[in-house]
C-alpha cells in the first residue's frame, strides 16, 4: 500500500506536469503578444494598418542616420534593419544616450499611408548582453575585429580575458 | 506507520518529543526537523556568516564601483550591475529555496521547511524590491525609460508579488497550520514562474538584454568587471543565507517561548 507521504508526492508530481503544460501551452498560445516588439521582416508580414501603434524594434543601420531640427526641436530620420529588410524612420525628440549606428533600439509609433515610413513617437535604446571597458574596445577596433557601426561585438571567446594589448597583437600575428 | 510531525506548538518539538521515523531517508530528512538541534547548529555559525556576508559584499562593491572600469559605451550607469545581477539572482534562487520548502512542508510535513518558507519570504522580496529598483535607476540613462512591460521585467514583477502574497498568505490563518498548506501550495505553483524569468530574454523579443554570464560557455564580460560581479554575488548570497538563518532562529525562539508562555497559562487556568 502506498504510503501517505508517497501519495501526496504523487499528487504534487502531476498537479505540477499539469499545471506546467497548461502554460506552456498559454505562452504559445500568447507567443506574438508577448514579444516586446516586431523586426523588419515581421512588419512586412504583418502589414500593420496606417496609423496602428505598434513598437518596431532592430539595429540602427549604418549610414543612414540623419539628424537636424525643424520647429526648433531636434529632428533624426534613420533605417532600422533585423539584417534582412530594413524599414525607414522618423523621429521627433531627444533620442536615449546610448542611441548609434549598430545599436539595437525599440521604437513606438506607426506606419505612415502606403507603408513609407515609420513615424516613431519614442526611442528606447537597446543595450547588448557585451560589457567591456573602453580600451578593450579600442583595441578591437585597431585590431579590424569590431567596428561597432555594424552590429554586436565579435565572440567572448575571442576579447573576455585577454590584455587589450594581447588583442592588438592577435591581429598582426 | 505515519508520523506526520506536525504541532501547534513547535516547542514541544524542540522538547523531544519527536518520534522516531522508520526508513533511512526519513531519519536524514527529519534529523534536521528538529528545531532545537538547528539552534545548536546555527547559533555559533552566525555571527561569523554575518561578518563574512559583510565584508564579501563591501569588497565586491568597493571593487566594482570605485575599481573595476566602466563600460565603453555605458559610462558610468555600467556600475549599477554590481548590485542588480547579484538581486536578481539571489532573488530567482531565494524563490527556488522557498519552492524547495514548500514541497518539503507539502510531501513530508517537514516543520523547519514551514518555518524557513515563511522566513525567507521577506528576505527574498527585498532583494526583488531591489532587483526592480537598480533595473529601473539603469533603465533611465541606458534604454531611456525607467520600465517598459516586457516580457522580463514583467516576470520580475510578478515574482515581487508572488513573494508578497506567500508572506500574506502563510501569516493570514488562525491555526498556523492552516496557513503552512496554503502557502506551500502558493509556492510550488509559482516557481512555474522561474524558468519564465530565465528563457524570456530568449524566448520573446525583449527591451532587456540576454544574459551576460553563462556558465557553459564564454562570459560576454571583460575579466575585470566579471570578477567584482562575482565577489559581489558571493556577498549577496551570504548576506541572504545569513538574514534567513538569522530569521528563522529567532522564530523558533518566538515559538517556544510562545508555547511555555501557553502551557504556563494553562497551568494557571486549571
Amino acid at each position: 500500500m502506498m504510503s501517505r507521504k508517497k501519495r501526496r508526492l504523487w499528487i504534487v508530481v502531476a498537479c505540477g506536469i499539469g499545471l506546467s503544460s497548461a502554460v506552456a501551452l498559454m505562452l504559445v498560445a500568447f507567443r506574438s503578444s508577448l514579444s516586446f516588439f516586431l523586426s523588419p521582416q515581421q512588419v512586412l508580414a504583418k502589414r500593420p494598418a496606417p496609423g496602428m501603434v505598434f513598437r518596431l524594434g532592430g539595429i540602427v543601420q549604418a549610414g543612414t542616420v540623419v539628424m537636424g531640427t525643424r520647429d526648433g526641436k531636434p529632428y533624426t530620420t534613420f533605417r532600422i534593419t533585423d539584417g534582412q529588410t530594413a524599414i525607414p524612420v522618423v523621429f521627433t525628440g531627444v533620442l536615449p544616450g546610448l542611441f548609434r549606428q549598430g545599436q539595437g533600439v525599440v521604437t513606438i509609433g506607426a506606419m505612415t499611408r502606403g507603408d513609407r515610413e515609420f513615424v516613431a513617437s519614442t526611442v528606447l535604446a537597446k543595450h547588448g548582453a557585451s560589457y567591456m571597458p573602453r580600451d578593450v574596445e579600442m583595441a578591437l577596433r585597431k585590431a579590424g575585429k569590431w567596428n561597432p557601426k555594424f552590429g554586436p561585438p565579435p565572440n567572448a571567446a575571442a576579447w573576455d580575458d585577454k590584455s587589450p594589448r594581447a588583442i592588438e597583437a592577435d591581429s598582426k600575428g | 506507520m505515519e508520523r506526520t510531525g506536525t504541532s501547534d506548538y513547535p516547542g514541544q518539538i524542540a522538547a523531544g518529543s519527536i518520534g522516531v521515523p522508520q526508513s533511512k531517508a526519513g531519519a536524514w530528512l527529519h534529523r534536521f526537523a528538529n528545531p532545537g538541534r538547528f539552534q545548536r547548529l546555527i547559533q555559533p555559525i552566525l555571527p561569523w556568516l554575518a561578518a563574512a556576508a559583510f565584508v564579501v559584499t563591501v569588497t565586491g562593491l568597493v571593487w566594482g564601483f570605485a575599481f573595476a572600469p566602466a563600460d565603453w559605451q555605458q559610462g558610468i550607469a555600467s556600475r549599477i550591475m554590481y548590485v542588480h545581477v547579484p538581486a536578481a539572482w539571489v532573488a530567482m534562487n531565494g524563490y527556488a529555496a522557498l519552492a524547495i520548502c514548500s514541497l518539503l512542508s507539502i510531501v513530508w510535513r517537514h516543520p523547519l521547511a514551514d518555518i524557513a518558507a515563511k522566513e525567507i519570504g521577506p528576505v527574498g522580496a527585498g532583494f526583488t524590491l531591489l532587483c526592480l529598483i537598480s533595473g529601473s535607476l539603469w533603465g533611465r540613462p541606458e534604454w531611456g525609460t525607467y520600465w517598459v512591460w516586457d516580457a522580463r521585467l514583467t516576470s520580475v514583477l510578478i515574482l515581487l508579488f508572488l513573494y508578497l502574497g506567500h508572506m500574506a498568505l502563510i501569516r493570514a490563518f488562525d491555526n498556523p497550520q492552516h496557513g503552512y498548506r496554503a502557502a506551500a501550495i502558493l509556492g510550488l505553483v509559482g516557481a512555474i514562474n522561474l524558468p519564465i524569468i530565465v528563457f524570456s530574454v530568449y524566448w520573446w523579443n525583449t527591451l532587456h538584454q540576454g544574459n551576460t554570464i553563462s556558465i557553459t560557455g564564454p562570459s560576454k564580460i571583460y575579466v575585470t568587471m566579471l570578477y567584482p560581479l562575482l565577489v559581489s554575488a558571493i556577498g549577496f548570497y551570504l548576506a541572504f543565507l545569513a538574514m534567513v538563518l538569522a530569521r528563522i532562529s529567532s522564530a523558533i525562539m518566538e515559538n517556544r517561548a510562545r508555547s511555555l508562555l501557553l502551557a504556563r497559562a494553562e497551568r494557571g487556568g486549571a
